[in-house]
């Protein structure tokens, strides 16, 4: 959309003015003009123009590169264009060292200032495509927007905010889908390395030779298959942070290379004899107990102690259960948007079986529970029976103790009513999960007149 | 009644201007009347040895008659902007004048065989895209629409001489209204 962005042509001959601001109108764009720099100062004070085209000679006590500088100060993002009718290699050098784009010499040609606003042009949508991309990834792993309200995952919110602008390494510990990586990105995106890269690589996916390469990349012809030279993830990390994940995983090897890594800030690549430097903070993140590891021989107590310089231990979701009714209505919340799916809330008797389960995937086994449940629910809140998956896991929550004060007909009644409404009324169905014949299961309706 | 007005700056090739009247009057929908207009030798720049186009704008725009909705008028001169080294033509964006120049429209002006075929189509895509800014269209991002930024003679040639579907939608509406 060219539309979105403007245009101003300063210029003190008012002829060359309107005339390159109708050619650039032609194109679509908003064109302002300006008769002098102090005027264009002062538009300039007033509008974000994305391209300036500036005379250089201009009368007042305000030459074109005098206006590009005062632009420039409030602008820094702005394209500066220095347009000329008196080209000579100085000026060209003075305007270019003091941030021109480009320099043009007037009469030009039509194809040369198309070319060069559409190649300005399509760099600021790109520009602007990234930083609204950037602005989308770091809210949707800012540390607020981390689902809890139990004590200890505040603790680590706390930290994690108060480590976030230093380049200490973070061992994150914790088990399977309990949010290391929204933790690691918490932290990356809330210090001062968010707009540089967050680079996570899972250390358990990759073979050790596979894993070597990735991390430090390789050098044309190092290996069958490498045809060409590779930056490895610690290089595209630079300035930045990179997530380690499963680092449990390592080789013994790989545990060496990333010791050098950690104590020196430098690595070969694969194959390569050049030492390469980086400025790179690095998180760990593992499911496995690495202190116990170090204690049977498996992991180098020199590297632990390098990765665990600050630790975080994120509990598993079945010591914060006061948190499970908000990720489940949060999840409701964004999947609803996600499937298209009209469903507004959990039942009570839906979040006691959440309650009650033992979640041994934590947090990402409660979010794909609940998709499930969204996937199979018919109307908009998710009942009990939507969960009924849950049960079949062979994962009960609690121990089952029987309700005091009712008889077995009183039970029987129950369980024929609740399994009848699970299977919509299935007669074959219900009676092989009950176990009897369906004649039986007729016989019963009829005598405890149950509805179906 | 509102007419498209079609003139002629001084001798214009008779062949071409023709064409270019037929063309208007069936892609614009609106009665066509010629036009005959003294010929630019006012805006003559000795230093450059060209016709300045705005000068031409600014005559169009006193001899446009009343019942004019365009005035389009067809020059062989070569005209210039100041910042450019020539232009194929020239609008009021959304205004009542445009000026097309056919001086760079034939083959002979890069020095080849002259080509009546090539010339003629060539005329008649500025003069729509000229007289499409004048009913407020801006260029289009499809390269074969005729409001297309042609700015060679060989981008002038890849396009067609006719609007695309959304420039020719926007074309009724910006009509509907100027009407």
């Amino acid at each position: 959309m060219k539309s979105h962005w403007q245009i101003l042509v300063v210029d003190d001959e008012e002829v060359m003015c309107e005339s390159l601001a109708a050619w650039l109108r032609e194109d679509g764009y908003l064109v302002d003009t300006a008769s002098s720099g102090r005027e264009a100062v002062e538009k300039a004070r007033q509008k974000d123009y994305a391209i300036y085209f500036v005379d250089l000679k201009m009368p007042g006590g305000m030459d074109g590169i005098e206006t590009m500088m005062q632009v420039r100060r409030m602008h820094p993002q702005a394209s500066v264009i220095i347009i000329t009718a008196y080209a000579t290699v100085d000026t060209a050098i003075a305007a270019m060292k003091e941030g021109a784009q480009e320099y043009i010499v007037k009469p030009c040609n039509p194809e040369e200032i198309s070319l060069l606003v559409d190649r300005i042009i399509k760099v600021k949508n790109l520009q602007r495509e990234n930083t609204i991309l950037r602005k989308k990834l770091s809210r949707q792993y800012c540390v607020q927007d981390v689902i809890s309200k139990n004590a200890r995952m505040h603790e680590i919110l706390e930290l994690t905010s108060e480590v976030s602008s230093l380049r200490s390494t973070v061992l994150i510990q914790g088990e399977s889908g309990t949010g290391k990586e929204l933790i690691a990105r918490a932290i990356h995106f809330s210090g001062d390395r968010a707009a540089k890269p967050f680079v996570a690589v899972s250390c358990a996916a990759l073979a050790e030779t596979l894993l070597e390469s990735e991390l430090f990349g390789h050098e044309k012809g190092s290996f069958t298959g490498a045809s060409q030279q590779k930056r490895g993830k610690f290089e595209m990390a630079d300035g930045g942070t990179v997530f380690l994940d499963e680092i449990g995983d390592i080789s013994p090897k790989l545990q060496v290379d990333l010791l050098r890594v950690l104590q020196d800030r430098a690595f070969y690549r694969v194959g390569g004899s050049e030492e390469v430097r980086v400025d790179v903070r690095v998180i760990a993140a593992t499911h496995v107990n690495l202190q116990q590891a170090v204690a049977e021989g498996k992991f180098r107590d020199d590297l632990f102690y390098r990765l665990n310089v600050i630790e975080i231990r994120i509990p598993p979701l079945r010591e914060r259960r006061e948190d499970i009714p908000l990720l489940a209505e949060h999840f409701v919340e964004r999947l609803s948007h996600e499937l298209g799916r009209h469903v507004t809330d959990v039942s009570e008797a839906a979040l006691r079986v959440l309650m009650d389960y033992n979640w041994p995937g934590n947090v990402r086994e409660l979010e794909n529970a609940v998709e499930r449940a969204m996937v199979s629910c018919r109307g908009t809140i998710l009942n009990e029976e939507d969960f009924a998956f849950l049960a079949q896991n062979g994962q009960p929550g609690k121990t089952w103790t029987a309700p005091a004060g009712m008889t077995l007909q009183e039970m029987e009644k129950i369980m024929i009513a609740a399994t009848l409404q699970r299977t919509s009324g299935n007669i074959k169905e219900s009676a092989v999960v009950l176990g009897i014949d369906r004649s039986t299961l007729y016989e019963k309706i009829k005598r405890y007149e149950i509805p179906r | 009644m509102k007419y498209l007005y079609v003139g002629a700056m001084g001798e214009v090739d008779r062949e071409a201007s023709m064409a270019v009247r037929e063309r208007v009057a069936v892609e614009f929908g609106a009665p066509v009347r010629p036009m005959d207009l003294p010929a630019a030798d006012f805006a003559y720049d000795a230093g450059r040895r060209q016709y300045a186009s705005i000068p031409v704008l600014e005559m169009l725009m006193g001899a446009c008659p009343e019942d004019a909705l365009k005035l389009v008028a067809v020059t062989e001169r070569d005209l210039f902007i100041p910042v450019l080294t020539f232009v194929f033509g020239q609008a009021q964006l959304g205004g009542r004048v445009a000026i097309v120049s056919l001086a760079r429209l034939r083959q002979e002006f890069y020095g080849l065989a002259p080509n009546r075929e090539i010339f003629l189509a060539r005329a008649l895509k500025e003069t729509l895209h000229e007289t499409g800014h004048t009913f407020g269209l801006v260029h289009c991002a499809e390269r074969s629409c005729a409001m297309s930024l042609a700015t060679s003679v060989r981008q002038i040639d890849s396009k067609q001489a006719a609007f695309c579907a959304p420039c020719a939608m926007r074309l009724r509406r910006y009509a509907r209204e100027q009407l």
